[in-house]
Parts: structure tokens; sequence; C-alpha cells
């Protein structure tokens, strides 16, 4: 808020801040443009640390009695014993791998990395309405990485209560042996929190008031209407989670008792704050990246998005009924079945708009000049993945199916086609789509091929079989599912799992090795290596500080491919003058 | 480049405000979440109780707390005062009034804390000695509330004084009043969240 005001007090940013020292230039800079890269470098980490995770619950699950982890020195005799995983580290996997994925990986790369990147960029201003506010935002982050981390090591370990944090087991250590290392990750939450509604503050306020001349609401790239929209929600969604996970806090270190029966407090409480915040979060985290699909494939098909208008409204109705399904995730709890009903059918509703949206990205594909670059593949491999993992989510959403399998591998295979498949597919194609923008090259194409290949395949022989798995019950977060009568016979899918999943995390580093590498020996990009419309592609890659030297003025709608009244060139950049190209072009 | 003008068309811009007044409105938005995260938790928590909710009058200091909402007010009215002060480029005005709200807001936060020390030290609950956090559901949603807007009384506290400051240094006026207004948009925001919280924590 104090920045805000600072801001108001008439000291504007100058963009002239030519000179400036190595810190101010890199590691405290508020050019939108260091701070996306900041914070994709903070999210890669954080991706990977998410993965390791996550091997080592894989490992875990498909050979519980096997032990033979060389882990001792890293992790505490009290977590790791003789090369077995102890069941309350399990439980810290389980929870840490969800949360770094969300809080610390995904959601960041989403919205810290492309809305602090494209928003001013597309949208063709100098920088964020507030720059020292963004630059907070990522600085928020830092402790958020360093609490979340430091947890690991501390006496009970690192939180344990699921990512959800379902209380009261998220309220007691006497319940899960967790103490400090729960109330860490909290108070890293906040942190998160407050970046998140800094990060939203900006976008909205850029968005609604920075727009270059011309930009009207109805030319604005899909990329920036879902990022507009997903801000909207983060900043009404996390603010909840932040006031719920402060009652939590208190719970764990005051003596409060807002969650925890003994104390007259409500157990369910929790589940409808976490989940008021949650189903708008899951939108936070799809949101953008049907935003960088509908650019990718549009670029890259040659042709204007198909129902432009439909895929606007579709994402100003998915972020409204995002707020009113939450009860989908709390049927099992006890609460009243008629209320029960009412987000079954709400729930129904949103798959409305996302299969409009779906439709759309194959009318935008049909009988278009398809470039399958690697951008490409995963942004197709994206639509592929997210029409299955919507078509379960359709499944939990009734009552009756989702009582079956609810806390099952069903519902982790469901998080993963929308949340991998989905998020993180669309990610690595922004991320090989707009790395010549900000690089100056671009990355190598037989690399990102090999590696969409790799990633696509592991990942359905990861995630598909899960669903099988938890049809035949398989709990969610168990430790050891050798002992159940009814899961007998799975062993061997899960040992297949395990292997698949270790090959889906080092396709990972074919990636990283590409991102690296492309940096100083990738093929230089020039301003516009995808002979795309939008306005960062008309300024120089990288941009310079600034951005332009003139702000651009915008004459055509973001997706004009293929148009029939340019004769020379497939594409028709959104500034180009429409005298100077031809009269009828610019009468849409 | 081009940049010449639109061929006939009028560009669109943006709304008629200035940014800073947008970006706190949207600020205030989430805001208005958080709060309503708190205070919807109360609701539940109260109504869902099983023992009836204690009297406010029985444990609270109402008379005091009014006295302090009745400041609280008058702090809206110097903001908006100060705010008229530097449309009109009166320096003096800017500066008393300023001042003013300042000194008002820290007040009621002396007042706030005045009334968590005897709380805590002397009130009883439920026949122990001192009434915290602890104190129940009761105690957890009056602190958590009551504390989580002192927080942002103390924010606001802190910016109106780096403002009154400025004002002696004559950093205001005709010219330059967004950081008043956007600062009194704040200011006035809390104010509206304190009388929610004084009718629902020390009246119903
Ligand atoms: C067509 C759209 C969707 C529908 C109808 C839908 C429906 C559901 C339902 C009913 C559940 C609760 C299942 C249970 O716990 O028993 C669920 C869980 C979940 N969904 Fe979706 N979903 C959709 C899209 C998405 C998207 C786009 C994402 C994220 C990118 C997502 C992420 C999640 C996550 C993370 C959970 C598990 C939460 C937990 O840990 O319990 N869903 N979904
Ligand atoms: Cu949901």
């Amino acid at each position: 808020m104090a920045t805000i005001v600072a801001e108001a007090t008439g000291q504007a940013i100058l963009h002239e801040e030519h000179e400036q020292s190595f810190l101010r230039k890199y590691i405290f800079s508020t050019d939108h443009k260091v701070i996306a890269i900041q914070f994709l470098i903070y999210t890669l980490f954080f991706l990977m640390i998410g993965g390791l995770l996550a091997m080592l619950m894989r490992y875990q699950i498909a050979w519980p009695a096997r032990g033979e982890l060389p882990l001792g020195g890293i992790f505490p005799e009290s977590m790791v014993a003789s090369g077995y995983i102890l069941p309350e580290f399990y439980n810290a996997l389980v929870t840490m791998h969800g949360s770094v994925m969300v809080f610390l990986a995904i959601m960041p790369m989403l919205v810290g990395v492309w809305a602090n990147y494209l928003i001013p960029l597309q949208l063709g201003t100098h920088d964020m309405a507030f720059p020292r506010l963004n630059m907070l935002s990522f600085w928020a982050m830092v402790p958020a990485g360093i609490l979340t981390l430091a947890s690991f090591f501390v006496v009970g370990g690192a939180a344990g209560a699921g990512w959800t944090l379902y209380a009261p087991l998220s309220a007691r250590p006497d319940l899960t042996g967790v103490g400090l290392g729960q109330i860490l990750w909290l108070v890293a939450l906040v942190f998160i929190g407050l970046s998140s509604i800094l990060g939203s503050v900006n976008y909205i306020t850029t968005t609604i008031n920075m727009r270059a001349p011309g930009m009207t609401w109805m030319r604005m790239p899909l990329t920036i209407w879902s990022l507009f929209i997903t801000a909207i929600l983060a900043l009404l969604a996390m603010p909840v989670l932040s006031a719920a996970g402060i009652m939590l806090i208190f719970d764990q270190t005051i003596g409060t008792s807002f969650f925890l029966p003994e104390g007259g407090g409500q157990p369910l409480l929790w589940q409808h704050l976490f989940w008021f915040f949650g189903h708008p979060e899951v939108y936070i985290l799809i949101l953008p990246a049907m935003g960088f699909t509908s650019e990718i494939l549009s670029v890259g098909s040659r042709k204007p998005v198909f129902g432009y208008k439909a895929m606007v409204l579709a994402l100003v109705s998915i972020a409204f009924l995002g707020f009113i399904v939450w009860g989908h995730h709390m049927f099992q709890s006890g609460m009243n079945p008629m209320l029960g009903l009412t987000f079954t059918v709400s729930t129904l509703f949103i798959a409305v708009p996302s299969a409009i949206k779906t439709f759309n990205w194959m009318g935008t594909m049909w009988r278009g000049n398809l470039q399958l670059h690697s951008a490409m593949l995963f942004a197709i491999g994206f639509v592929a993945m997210f029409a299955i993992g919507g078509l379960s989510g359709v499944f939990m959403a009734s009552t009756p199916v989702d009582i079956y399998i609810h806390d099952t591998y069903f519902i982790v295979a469901h998080i993963h086609y929308v949340l991998f498949g989905g998020s993180l597919f669309a990610l690595f194609g922004a991320i090989y789509f707009w790395y010549p923008k900000m690089f100056g090259r671009m990355m190598n194409e037989t690399m990102g091929k090999i590696h969409f290949w790799l990633t696509f395949v592991f990942f359905n022989l990861v995630f598909f079989p899960m669903h099988g798995v938890g049809m035949v019950g398989m709990m969610r977060r168990i430790y050891d599912s050798t002992g159940y009568a009814h899961l007998q016979g799975i062993e061997d899918t899960n040992a297949i799992i395990t292997w698949a999943a270790f090959g889906l995390f080092a396709s990972g580093f074919l990636f990283a090795f590409n991102f690296f590498w492309s940096l100083k020996k990738g093929r230089k990009a020039g301003a516009n290596p995808w002979n795309a419309t939008t306005l960062e592609w008309q300024t120089p890659s990288p941009p310079k500080h600034g951005n332009w030297e003139e702000v651009p003025v915008v004459y055509h709608g973001p997706h004009e491919y293929s148009h029939p009244d340019v004769e020379d060139k497939d594409w028709l950049a959104q500034n180009e003058r429409p005298d100077v190209v031809s009269p009828a072009a610019g009468s849409h | 480049m081009a940049h010449a003008a639109t061929a006939g068309r009028v560009p669109e811009r943006g709304l008629d405000v200035y940014t800073q007044k947008v970006g706190m409105w949207v600020f205030l938005c989430s805001e208005v979440m958080f709060f309503a995260g708190l205070i919807g938790s109360y609701v539940v928590l109260r109504f869902g109780a099983a023992d009836t909710w204690a009297v406010p009058n029985e444990v609270l200091n109402v008379p005091i707390t009014a006295f302090n909402t009745f400041l609280l007010i008058c702090s809206s009215v110097t903001m908006v005062k100060a705010f008229a002060a530097a449309q009109a480029g009166d320096q003096r005005g800017i500066k008393v009034y300023l001042l003013g709200t300042t000194l008002l807001g820290a007040t009621f936060l002396g007042v706030q804390v005045y009334e968590y020390v005897e709380l805590v030290l002397h009130q009883s609950w439920q026949g122990s000695h001192g009434f915290t956090p602890a104190a129940g559901l009761y105690g957890a949603t009056f602190f958590t509330m009551t504390g989580f807007h002192g927080f942002h009384v103390l924010l606001g506290v802190i910016c109106l004084a780096w403002a009154t400051i400025r004002a002696w240094r004559g950093h205001w006026g005709a010219d330059n009043t967004h950081g008043i207004e956007v600062l009194g948009l704040y200011w006035h925001f809390v104010d509206l969240v304190w009388i929610i919280l004084f009718t629902i924590v020390y009246l119903i």
C-alpha cells in the first residue's frame, strides 16, 4: 500500500535510468522484463525441487520394502533411516511436492513470469503501472522460498498435512509430529499471498489503464485477456487464503482454536475457506496456459483464433463460475447433500466454457497451415491433455461418482492431466515461443522436439494408469499400499509408473540443458522469428529498457494471420498503419 | 514504426482516472476479500458455536471503544479536508489536516493498545484471569479481527506521518494532490471496516 502511495506522489518512474549499477539492473531491478526473468529462474529451480520430491515419493510407492536410498547424509535420521523413507517423511514429501509445485513453481511461472513479461510488451507500454510494487512482488517470493526449503531441516520436518492443509491435522502438531515445519510453510504462504496480490494489482491496473492507443479491449491478445482474468481471480482469492492461513498459524502458535473442534472451532470452516480459494486457484493455474495456447496455436496455424469473442466470454464466465463451485471438493466432508447437489450443477456448468475453448482451439487449427515447431507441439499437447483432464473432472463433479473415487489416485490423475499436461505443457510451449524475445536467441529445435516427445510419452505413461489404479481403490497419499487386500496386483503398474516418472524427470534436464545452451549457442533470433502479429514482436529481441522508443499505435486485432487483403505476407502486425498496407485491412 | 494519430478512430486508452487511483481501488478489492474472510469466519463460528456467545458489554469496554470509533470517524473528516485543502492549494490547511488525521489515527491505536493491555491483564474470562486470544472462539475472533484492523491503521498512520512530513516540505499543492487522494481512499476504507467491526463485535 505504501508503495502505491509512494508512486502516487509524483515521483514518476523515469525510464531514462541509464547507467544503472549492476545491483539496480539485475538484482533490484524494476524493469518488468528483468523481473520476469528472475521469476523464470526462481520457478524453474522450484520446478526441479518439486520434481525431486516426486521422485522420492514414486520410489517409495514402487518399492516400499527396498530401502537403499542414499539420502542419510542429507536428511536427518528421523526422516530417512538406513535407506528407508519413514512415514513422516513421506507425508512431508506429498505435502511439499504439491505445495511447491502449485505455489512456488507453476503459479509464479504462469503469472509471475508471463504476466510480467507480456503485459507491458503486448499492450504497448513502457513498463508496469507500479514498477517498484512489481519488484516487491518478486522479492516477497524469496523469503517464501527460503522458508520452504528450510522447513525440511527443522525438528519434525516439513509440513505433512497435505497441500490442502486440512485441519485439525494441520493445526495440531501432536497429530502429524510436525510443528515448526508447518508454521514455516504457512508463513511462506502468507508471503506468497502478498506477492501474488501485489502482482495482481499491477497487472490489473496496467491492463485497465495503460494500453497503447488503439489497443481496445477487443484487440487485446488472448494471453492478456487470460492473464487479466487470472489476476482478478488471484486478487480476490489469495486474500481469503491468507486470512485462513493466518488463523491456522494462530491455532498453531497462540492457542486459538478456529479450526479445532475441542475448542469449539470448525474443521469444516477450514475446508470452505481453503476451497473458496482453491477452486479459483486451479483456474489461476490454467487460464494463463489457455491464453498462451490460443496465441501459439494461432501463430502456428497461421490463422486467427477461432471465435475470439467466444474465447473472451468463456474466460469471463469461467472466472465467475470458478467462485461458486468450491464445494465439489467437499462432497465427502459431511456437508449438506442439497448443497452438494448445487455444487454438482455449478461444476457441470463450468465444463461448458471449458469445452467451448477446446473446440475453438481445434477450430483454430482446422485446415491451418500448421508449423509443428516445439512451441506448437506443446500447445497441441496441451489441448489433448486438457481435454482428458477436463473430462475426468466432469466425472468427479457428480457426487455419486465422486464418493467412489474421491481421495484415490483417480484424483491424482485428474490434477496432473490439467496441471502437468495442461499448465506445464503450455508453459513449456510459452518458453519455447517467447524465449527468442527474452534472450534474443532461438532454443534448439531438435532438442525441443525430442523434449516434447519424451515428455508427452512419459507423461501419459505416468498418469494415465493412475486412473485405473485409482478406480481399483488405491488411496492418494498412501505410504505403503502393498498391505491391502484390495490393492494386490497393482504393484507392477506402480513400478512401471515409477520408471516412467524417472524418465519424465530426466527429460526435464534436456529442457534445462537446451535452455542454458541456447543462451550462448542458440541461433540468433530477429525481432519477429515467428512472423507474429502482436506488439512484442514489433520491437527488437530482447527489447531495450523501456520497450519502445515511442509507444506504438494499434490498428488491428491481435491475430490477423492469412488476412485476405494483405498480399506480400500472411500476417498483419497490430501496429501496421492501414494506409501503408491496404485500406480495407483495418476495417474490422 | 507507425506513430501518427489513428486514421479517424478514437484510440481507447484506459479509464479517465489516473493510474494510482485505479491501483488503490484494485488493491482495496483484495482488502475487502481479506476482511470478508475474517468476518465470514467470525459469522460462521459465532452462529455455529454450541454455547451462547459472550455479551460484549461484560468483557469489552464498549464506551471507550465507542469514543475510539468517534475518533476514527473524525479522522476521515479531516482526511477529506486535507484533500480539499490540497486541491485549493491551501498549504496551511494541508499541514493542519494531515497532522490532525495522523494524530487521530495514532490516538486510535493508543487507545486500542490500552484496551488490549487492560483485557489481557485485568479482565477475567470464564473464571480465569486475563482475556487473551486463547480465550475461546470469542477471544480468538476478537483479537484477530480487531488486531488486523489495527495493523491496517498502523500502516495508514505511518503513511500519514510521512505525508505530513512532506506537507511541511511543501510537497503537496493544487498540482500535486494524487498522493493525498489515494491515501485518503485507503484511510476511508480502514475507517469503514472499523465501523463494521465495531457493530458486529462490540454492539451485537
Ligand atoms: C472441466 C473442468 C474441471 C472440472 C469439472 C473439475 C472438477 C473437479 C472435481 C469435482 C474435483 C474434486 C475431486 C475430489 O477431490 O473428489 C477436482 C479436483 C481437483 N482439480 Fe479439477 N476440475 C476441472 C478442471 C481443473 C483444472 C483446470 C485444474 C487445474 C489446473 C484442476 C485442478 C484440480 C486439483 C488440483 C484437484 C485436487 C484438489 C485436491 O488436492 O484435493 N481441475 N476437480
Ligand atoms: Cu475445483
